[in-house]
């Protein structure tokens, strides 16, 4: 316990407090690459102020990562910091032996990465997790570490912190993980924070409750923050300042207020029109250079005389995991009562018009994508029906309903547009398949075909012999929406087409779809956890909480007048910038 | 189909795919200069096999018993055997033999267990039963036990021993195919394939094969070592391929009982040229992994 302070330590302990606790002065971060050096980061400056929360804010490949992991020093192998200097309280951190840096980190400075479940050992238990932290930075000896623990725990408002302190990562949902990552991260009272992302995988409800939490915490110990994100109204609501980066440079330093109201760079700008909030039409998402030339949005008669789709008393259930194992199911005494089943979705009933883009919202597990997988014939429903076009496709099995020919007039547009596309196949190839299944006649020209719903999408046409890793996300996804509306079908379903986007590739995808619609007279069925972005693509909006319909009306009335209490929590946890 | 579609239809289609398979194989071969040295061997040892028996400098069958037991010299580099034959010219004559015993198994292997593999990870249930509990009773034997007892019950020949070597290798297929297959059974790519019209037959060959391949060609690359093994292992106990036919089992077992009696030569030579040849094949699967995987291909 009583180990010599070190070095560093020393330095740290007599350091001036009016220093900024973090001191970043023209940070240059290069990556070695098959093509050459890269720099990620060039000549950025970042203070952080003792107690003061930051946001650094920038879509993906901006390097806002890259930054806060040469920070920590942790980059990769093939990263380096070429130029600059880190000082952490008067601590040049580009000149402290690595096994110094291993004490600060976790000790004088922690981080919170975007996938608790990832960040977390899958096999040992929380509490023990929380002590190997405190064991190691010699915060506390092995008698007191368990008590500590159950401390954190506490801290971070998990319930029955006693019990839960045997558990395992796999019995906690997304947003109590996220919770025993941040108290593993403020274990040792660090005096900085680097949240990378903390919320991106959570549900807008346990988002808050989570950033609610963190700057608390932090508020409360009088810690500093910086908070990674890409998110604009998230940074506008938990932090003081506000970074933004574009390519690699700092475009932005503003007071959160005042970037927020008065964004003076042309990169903010663009920024903050394109993230989706309410009062603002799709139209108004794009550059104001790019606005002239789009074409008024056409509104559609959703309730002509027959709709399309028609879902009555759906439901979805499936096994529960009972206690005992397939031994016990075979030998021992037949059970009294069937076990019940799970119901993931639960006896739901709703229509899509021809032409009518419908919105099912919902948190994760709420059975909004078993309602759509279902509907995609995918998957076999439980009971009740499925009446496409007057015809009961929810009794065509599955697997027999890939071949036939109704296949072609339902298709989707997956969520992630990199799994959704085989590694494998050319853009070209990958549009192409659906043409040379359940085509017509068209074989000989699917080359030419392929081009025209290129241009169609707006992806670029030499870019038709790529494979999907040398594609951006947003060309992807244009891959995606290409393939989905290949052979003009009369309903797709949009399964968040845009989550894993940037805001402002999301802002043209989502008029593409749009513009799409009015030319092609598609329904969609937009499936999505954002009330944002369905506000400004789907005439009705369809709310969705454990299995079952909680409510449902014309978008603006459900948005503006939400009548269930679960419409207004989910209205109220989104963040908006204070505009 | 795939041919109407990389047709070149414009110079910035054609120009894309086709120069830089080679460009990749001199990226891979230059990050990892042991893949260089893996290719080079196998480049040689596939010319020993198909030119072998027309350079060399004598016949490998003809005995000359005046010369019997002779060391190496520069009449016959690596010396002769009990009935003087040329070691060197039967050492090379062989490659040919053991070549083509290894990927003739290792070939049949693939299709049963690969494809077995892929069927059992994708459709899971009763045909993942199946295949894997025919996986299982391979496995509960010794394998080279086992396929001794193949050969030794389907009879002596050289096509006895491709089967008994692809049979005790199915295993390891199907394990790795099972995995690979069962995590892509579920990804959105396969889903999409599904809404195209893709049949799940269809899905397995066009969608998922491909991309379980660069797996399965380190899977290839290691057993094809193991295949050579084998068969020489049971050249060497008398099973399979049956003198006076040069193949290196038979010349290390025939040369083992000298190398008491200091004739090193007859079992080294065989025993090196396997050793060679396994070396190679196993140091080339990482090679031809980076080289069949277009995501290392940026």
């Amino acid at each position: 316990m009583a180990k010599k302070p070190s070095k560093t330590e020393t330095l740290l302990r007599n350091s001036d407090k009016s220093l900024p606790l973090l001191d970043v002065r023209d940070l240059t971060v290069e990556f070695a690459t098959r093509r050459g050096v890269v720099r990620a980061v060039q000549h950025i400056n970042i203070s952080v102020a003792k107690g003061e929360s930051l946001a650094i804010v920038g879509e993906s490949g901006s390097g806002k990562s890259v930054t806060s992991y040469a920070v920590m020093r942790i980059l990769d192998r093939a990263g380096r910091i070429a130029d600059g200097t880190v000082m952490f309280s008067g601590v040049d951190l580009r000149a402290v032996p690595e096994n110094e840096m291993r004490e600060l980190r976790g000790r004088e400075m922690s981080m919170i990465f975007q996938s608790p479940r990832l960040a977390l050992n899958p096999i040992r238990k929380i509490g023990r997790q929380i002590e190997d932290v405190l064991l190691q930075h010699a915060q506390v000896d092995s008698a007191q570490a368990s008590e500590k623990a159950i401390e954190m725990l506490e801290h971070v408002r998990i319930a029955r912190p006693r019990e839960r302190y045997h558990a395992y990562p796999f019995e906690l949902s997304g947003g109590m993980c996220q919770r025993v990552v941040i108290a593993l991260a403020l274990a040792c009272k660090p005096q900085l924070l680097i949240a990378d992302e903390p919320t991106t995988g959570l549900d807008v409800t346990t988002q808050k409750a989570v950033m609610d939490l963190t700057v608390d915490l932090t508020r409360k110990r009088d810690m500093s923050m910086i908070l990674i994100t890409h998110d604009l109204g998230l940074a506008a609501a938990y932090c003081d300042r506000v970074v933004v980066m574009e390519k690699g440079h700092v475009v932005e330093t503003a007071q959160a207020e005042t970037i927020f109201k008065a964004p003076s760079h042309r990169y903010t700008r663009k920024l903050m029109r394109a993230t989706p909030r309410p009062g603002v039409t799709l139209r108004d998402l794009l550059p104001e250079e790019e606005t002239k030339g789009a074409r008024p949005i056409g509104r559609t008669n959703g309730h002509a005389a027959m709709p399309l789709l028609v879902v009555e008393k759906l439901v979805k259930e499936y096994p529960r995991n009972d206690a005992g194992g397939s031994f016990k199911k075979l030998f021992g005494p037949k059970p009294t009562v069937k076990p019940d089943n799970f119901r993931a979705v639960d006896g739901i009933s709703f229509t899509v018009g021809r032409g009518e883009s419908v919105g099912l919202v919902g948190e994760s597990g709420c059975g909004k994508s078993t309602t759509s997988t279902m509907v995609m014939r995918l998957i076999d429903k439980t009971s009740g029906t499925i009446m496409f076009d007057g015809q009961d496709i929810g009794e065509i099995p599955a697997r027999k309903f890939a071949t036939l020919p109704l296949r072609k007039r339902i298709q989707m547009v997956f969520q992630d547009p990199t799994d959704s596309l085989n590694p494998r196949f050319t853009a070209a190839r990958a549009i192409a398949d659906p043409i040379l299944r359940l085509g017509n006649g068209e074989r000989v020209f699917v080359r030419e075909r392929c081009e025209e719903l290129a241009r169609q999408v707006g992806l670029p046409v030499e870019l038709l012999d790529r494979f999907p890793h040398q594609l951006s996300g947003g060309q992807k996804a244009r891959v995606g929406i290409a393939r989905a509306i290949a052979l003009k079908p009369d309903l797709i379903i949009l399964d968040e087409p845009t989550a894993a986007l940037d805001v402002s590739v999301q802002a043209v995808v989502l008029n593409l779809l749009q513009d799409l619609k009015d030319s092609l007279g598609m329904s969609y069925l937009f499936v999505s956890h954002d009330l944002n972005v369905v506000r400004l693509l789907c005439d009705r909006v369809i709310v969705m909480q454990t299995g079952q319909i909680v409510e449902q009306g014309p978008t603006e009335q459900v948005l503006v007048a939400p009548q269930a209490a679960y419409t207004r929590d989910l209205l109220t946890a989104i963040p908006h910038p204070p505009v | 189909m795939t041919d109407i579609l990389l047709s070149p239809q414009g110079p910035a289609v054609a120009k894309a795919p086709s120069n830089s398979i080679f460009r990749h194989a001199r990226y891979v071969i230059a990050e990892n200069p042991i893949t260089g040295i893996a290719f080079g061997l196998f480049i040689l040892i596939a010319l020993c096999a198909l030119i072998g028996p027309y350079i060399v400098p004598h016949d490998p069958l003809a005995s000359d018993t005046s010369a019997a037991l002779a060391a190496p010299s520069l009449k016959h580099w690596f010396g002769t055997d009990q009935l003087g034959r040329d070691i060197f010219s039967r050492v090379i004559v062989a490659t040919r033999l053991d070549f083509t015993i290894a990927i003739t198994s290792v070939v049949l292997v693939f299709a049963m267990g690969g494809f077995a593999g892929i069927a059992a990870g994708f459709f899971g249930g009763w045909t993942d039963r199946i295949v894997g509990r025919i996986s299982d009773t391979i496995m509960a034997f010794p394998l080279f036990v086992l396929a001794m007892g193949i050969v030794a019950a389907l009879g002596n020949t050289v096509t006895n021993i491709v089967l008994a070597t692809a049979i005790i290798n199915f295993p390891l297929y199907v394990r790795v195919a099972r995995a690979e297959a069962n995590v892509r059974r579920d990804a959105g790519f396969v889903q999409a394939a599904r809404l195209s019209g893709n049949g799940d037959f269809r899905i397995l060959l066009m969608h998922i094969l491909p991309n379980i391949m660069p797996i399965m060609m380190v899977q290839i690359s290691l057993t094809m070592g193991y295949a050579i093994l084998n068969a020489a292992g049971l050249s060497f106990i008398g099973l399979g391929v049956r003198p006076p036919t040069p193949e290196w089992g038979i010349m290390v077992a025939e040369g083992a009982g000298n190398i008491i009696s200091g004739e090193w030569w007859i079992a080294l030579f065989p025993g090196a040229a396997l050793m060679i040849a396994v070396f190679c094949f196993n140091l080339l699967g990482d090679g031809l992994r980076d080289l069949v995987d277009p995501q290392r291909r940026t």
